[in-house]
């Protein structure tokens, strides 16, 4: 057997794992000095692999190991994506990471995110069920490790059961739906299932299950339950990364799987996605309104962003592709100052998030202010920022292929959370409060994270070179 | 020989009572048991179409093989946290679990 392959076009994963062992090495040999330049070792790490994998090597589509393992061009985009993504979550956890009672065990803070980070990376190019299985539970222990990171705290420990409770479930379903593909199809490939694919009732009962355990990670409407207890009591870094990396992966290899795979069963699954899409958009609408928990606030946004990734999925063209990983950028970069203006806030203030103290804020901390305030006004699609230009790209791949009502729920629902991300604003530009959280300099590292967020937030939509760059490598999908 | 129908009946069987079970126990630990129900399930579906359906081949019973691994793990991680919930909350009943609701 050649395994040439492995080196070719594997290389991301490759140099992934060289990044784990050597955080998990450095953790062992370091002493209590060295460990002080921890941070700074994993941060130059990253930035390497970044740097060295940023860019596909590879124009074509190439299968490893049987087709096992796909390398695409487009989805070593999103793998940096997500890497960029991992990194900004370091820069913003150091202060969290630093404090007297995490600081002994900020090694494995850096060894599971990077786990969950190399368990997406082989979610995103599986070519065969089990190691989309394996990569999407290499994505899930771990990170159900994270949430209940802070030992002490009851809330943490609380949501770090409800993740793993409702995360084994889902796979459980999710795995009862693959035994009835393979039972009808006799494959798991990828490349052979849509030969065998008839849309027989057995096989559409597969696809929902299936689709339950990808609809988990994304918190979609029916399975979102566990989405607000987890977010608001897994640490803010977590969160952060919860919210953005995890999601992202998901919402790739989603598309990459109904489209390609399930190709023979469009309707059903367009139909299905039709009722989640409407379903999360407005229940979480609705429900994010009367939350006054900030994080708890932003959990029930990133349920309604996920919908709105959702018409993307729903378009099933490779343009739909191009919108879904503009969306994912833009969301990440948006949603990322969000959560690093609450974790910063957090730790200079001993864990104030709820939306009263953000009161008067920008008195006293008129940077961080804007910044959440662009992030938001990103978040909500307002013109100037990138968010309003990857709606309007989403919106388009939906409208093109003929769901004109579902993008016009979606517009109104749009209307809507511009009412609740105002409703922060207002909170920290307007109402008075007579003890406003005190004014703070933050340290550099997070500062360092916001900085590269706020660019993106107001750059990714100008510079159209951007969009054009992976419409190049989506042709394909 | 036993007919495939059978096996199918009682991995179904256990995929319900496993739902079932999940939905109503009010027991951390029994809870988890239930969603073992289901992945136990799973692994009887994937050797029985392999061996009833697809006998010239082996994908059905390497992917019961990992999903056996991959959920001992997850039971461990699981476990770990029902203990640190434990040791935060002094009991494991489901109805303590509501320190953060709406």
């Amino acid at each position: 057997m050649d395994y040439s392959g492995i080196f070719t076009y594997m290389y991301s994963e490759i140099a992934l794992i060289g990044v784990i062992v050597a955080a998990l090495l450095y953790d062992l040999a370091a002493g209590e000095k060295g460990r002080r330049f921890f941070h700074h070792a994993v941060c130059v790490l990253m930035l390497l692999f970044i740097a060295g994998t940023v860019v596909p090597y590879h124009k074509e589509t190439a299968g490893i190991f049987g087709g096992m393992y796909i390398y695409s061009p487009v989805g070593s985009i999103v793998k940096s994506i997500l890497a960029i993504g991992t990194l900004i979550v370091f820069l913003q956890a150091e202060p969290w990471l630093r404090r007297e009672d995490t600081r002994f065990k900020r090694g494995e803070f850096y060894v599971l995110v990077l786990s969950t980070l190399l368990g997406m990376d082989f979610m995103i190019s599986a070519g065969h069920f089990m190691m989309f299985f394996l990569g999407l539970e290499l994505a899930s222990v771990p990170m159900a490790c994270l949430v209940a990171f802070d030992k002490y705290k009851g809330n943490s420990a609380e949501a770090g059961a409800k993740y793993i409770l409702s995360a084994l479930f889902a796979s459980g379903l999710m795995l009862y739906g693959i035994s009835f593909l393979y039972g009808t199809t006799g494959t798991l490939y990828f490349e052979d299932m849509p030969a065998g694919l008839t849309g027989s009732p057995l096989q559409i009962l597969s696809l929902v299950f299936f689709f339950v355990g990808l609809g988990f990670k994304l918190s979609l409407v029916p399975f979102h339950l566990w989405t607000a207890d987890t977010y608001q009591g897994a640490p803010t870094a977590v969160t952060s990364y919860l919210s953005v990396i995890s999601k992202g992966a998901a919402a790739f290899a989603l598309m990459v799987i109904l489209v390609k795979v399930f190709a023979p069963m469009t309707e059903y699954w367009q139909l299905m996605l039709y009722i989640v899409i409407v379903l999360s958009i407005t229940v979480a609408n609705i429900f994010a309104i009367r939350q006054k928990n900030l994080k708890r606030f932003l959990a029930f946004s990133s349920i309604s962003q996920a919908g709105y990734i959702m018409l993307a999925v729903i378009s099933g063209t490779p343009y739909g592709m191009t919108s879904l990983i503009f969306y994912v950028l833009v969301y990440m970069a948006a949603n990322l100052a969000a959560f690093g203006v609450i974790g910063t806030i957090e730790q200079h203030t001993h864990g104030k998030v709820s939306m009263d103290d953000y009161n008067g804020l920008y008195s006293t901390n008129p940077k961080l202010a804007v910044t959440m305030t662009l992030a938001l006004f990103s978040l909500a699609g307002i013109p100037p920022f990138a968010g309003f230009f990857s709606k309007f790209f989403i919106f388009a791949a939906a409208f093109e292929e003929g769901f004109h009502v579902l993008v016009f729920i979606a517009l109104i629902n749009t209307v809507i959370s511009l009412y609740y991300y105002l409703l922060v604003v207002k909170a920290m530009f307007i109402n008075r409060n007579d003890s406003p959280v005190a004014t703070f300099r933050s340290d550099g590292s997070t500062r360092l994270g916001l900085v590269l967020c706020l660019a993106g937030v107001l750059a990714l939509g100008i510079v159209s070179s951007i969009f054009d760059g992976i419409n190049l490598y989506a042709f394909g999908m | 020989m036993v007919h495939m129908e059978y096996y199918l009946i009682v991995s179904t069987i256990m995929m319900f009572a496993g739902i079932y079970g999940f939905l109503t126990r009010r027991n951390l630990l029994a809870m988890l048991i239930s969603v073992e129900l289901i992945l136990n399930s799973v692994d009887i579906n994937f050797a029985v179409f392999n061996r009833f359906l697809f006998p010239g081949q082996l994908e059905g019973f390497f992917f019961s093989l990992f999903a056996i691994g991959v959920s001992a793990a997850e039971t461990a991680v699981a476990i770990a946290i029902i203990i640190n919930i434990y040791r935060n909350m002094k009991n494991i009943q489901v109805r303590n679990l509501d320190k953060m609701k709406w």
